[in-house]
């Protein structure tokens, strides 16, 4: 079963298992505008729930990308280093990072999709 | 904290739908359908900016060519009228007061145009130095706005949509001229490295100017984001990146635009040693060989990783597909092909010095 759920950053934790893909929401993806650079961790780096492990970068901004669950990095998204526009044209299918995850309870802190469609509402005000 | 300023465009930003941001004390439009786009419109067809947060100062009365080549860095002697001449104020000590323009309305009358962030600070300098000159130092920023028309169709947009025939106006001249009976100036110059046309007009004349080349759908409305992403490619400086009190013109590679040549100047003897002893440090582009973008503050390192300076502007390039940066760093790593480090996030990135101009200026000469 694929659950997704989204933080208050903007990311999200797609779900299979013990793995979460990990990107930036279709919402922050938005806000950005046209993304011309990922900066990504390298498998086998661990990442901690709450601290950045890399960026999204449009034009004129870097935004920092904050690890919605703690884990280790099996494999990051390639095709995003040549093309970073893959995540403006779809966001959720181009994760940015494939993590083990070390703590799966964090889960519980994260939105899932209704009260992160919520969260985004109050966000745009 | 002062208040942010509006210009005359304010509103027409807002219902336009523009990302607004503060800017030199301006609560100015970054982009409006997004950066990227807005720089390919003024590179390959026309775009209008608002640049009505310029700061606009006339200097007139008996002495005003004196007191002009005494403050500013370049040669407007003898000068005919309708000449405009780029260069800087500086303080005794070669450090830069700001970059502008300087326009010749006539013998002993001009008009210098100055950024918006250093408006206070200019017009102060301006006052401080003009003691025992006869002159008249007017503050026009409040009755003046500006529009800024560029690209390689600005100049027949400008006589299809605005009605101004521009096409006898030569490449840093003005004219001023009368558009139904009110009274505008409008000049061959820019910032973008295109060809273009800056108008000035008190505010009812430039809200019904950017109304017409709105509504022609021939020009984009283009925001601050892409003014930087365009001056940058063509390796012009932007006071506060490239610029300060800290960096004179000589560091910053404008050497061509102070004439040690005149006999006085407001830091003449100072830049005239730098020419010559040659400064510790000097403005270099700057290329990476990966996709990771420096940006403004990043730190710059030599091969054995010593910290040598910082990027002063960098992105990734639009017209240009490649990171590139302009960087203030020590003179020694300033030769072309120089291999360097960037700092970027947590990582050091390889980079070489390479010449500013990362894109070549299309001007009508």
């Amino acid at each position: 079963m694929n659950q997704i759920f989204y933080s208050e950053t903007h990311e999200y934790a797609r779900i299979d298992g013990n793995i979460a893909y990990i990107g930036i929401s279709d919402f922050a993806q938005h806000a950005l505008g046209n993304v011309v650079y990922v900066d990504m961790p390298e498998t086998d780096d661990d990442i901690t729930a709450g601290e950045d492990f890399g960026a999204v970068e449009s034009v004129k901004a870097a935004s920092d990308l904050i690890a919605p669950v703690s884990g280790t990095v099996i494999e990051t998204n390639e095709e995003l280093i040549d093309n970073p526009r893959l995540i403006n044209e779809d966001a959720m299918a181009n994760w940015i990072i494939k993590v083990e995850m070390s703590n799966p309870s964090e889960l519980e802190n994260l939105m899932n999709e209704s009260a992160y469609k919520e969260f985004c509402k109050n966000e745009s005000h | 904290m002062e208040e942010t300023k509006k210009t005359c465009l304010h509103d027409k930003h807002l219902a336009l739908g523009a990302l607004m941001s503060p800017f030199g004390g301006f609560d100015m439009p970054i982009q409006y359908a997004g950066i990227t786009e807005e720089h390919n419109a003024v590179r390959n067809h026309c775009g209008v900016f608002d640049v009505s947060h310029m700061g606009e100062v006339n200097i007139s009365g008996p002495d005003a060519e004196k007191y002009v080549n005494h403050i500013f860095t370049n040669d407007i002697t003898n000068a005919p009228d309708g000449k405009i001449f780029y260069g800087m104020m500086c303080q005794e000590d070669g450090g830069t007061v700001d970059d502008l323009l300087v326009y010749k309305r006539g013998h002993n009358n001009f008009l210098l145009v100055i950024n918006a962030a250093n408006i206070d600070k200019d017009i102060a300098w301006i006052e401080a130095q003009s003691e025992g000159y006869e002159i008249a130092i007017v503050n026009l920023c409040n009755i003046l706005g500006e529009l800024a028309v560029q690209g390689p169709e600005s100049e027949k947009i400008m006589e299809t949509v605005l009605g101004i025939n521009c096409s006898n106006l030569e490449f840093y001249t003005f004219e001023e001229m009368l558009l139904d009976g009110e009274h505008i100036l409008v000049s061959r110059t820019g910032y973008t490295g295109e060809d273009g046309f800056e108008i000035y007009a008190t505010h009812d004349i430039i809200r019904k100017l950017w109304d017409q080349l709105i509504e022609s759908g021939q020009c984009a409305p283009c925001g601050l984001g892409c003014r930087d992403t365009l001056r940058f490619e063509v390796g012009l400086p932007l006071y506060g990146d490239e610029l300060d009190e800290n960096i004179t013109p000589i560091m910053a590679g404008l050497g061509f635009f102070v004439k040690l040549d005149k006999p006085e100047f407001i830091g003449r003897e100072a830049l005239a040693r730098q020419k010559s002893e040659g400064s510790t440090k000097k403005i270099v582009g700057i290329e990476l060989l990966d996709r990771a973008i420096p940006r403004h503050g990043y730190e710059v390192l030599a091969p054995d990783d010593t910290i040598i300076g910082h990027i002063t502007t960098g992105y990734r390039g639009i017209s240009v597909d490649k990171s590139i940066a302009m960087a203030l760093i020590d003179e020694p790593y300033t030769k072309q092909g120089t291999e360097l480090k960037v700092k970027i996030h947590r990582k050091l990135f390889p980079a070489i010095v390479t010449s500013k101009k990362f894109y070549k200026k299309s001007y009508k000469k």
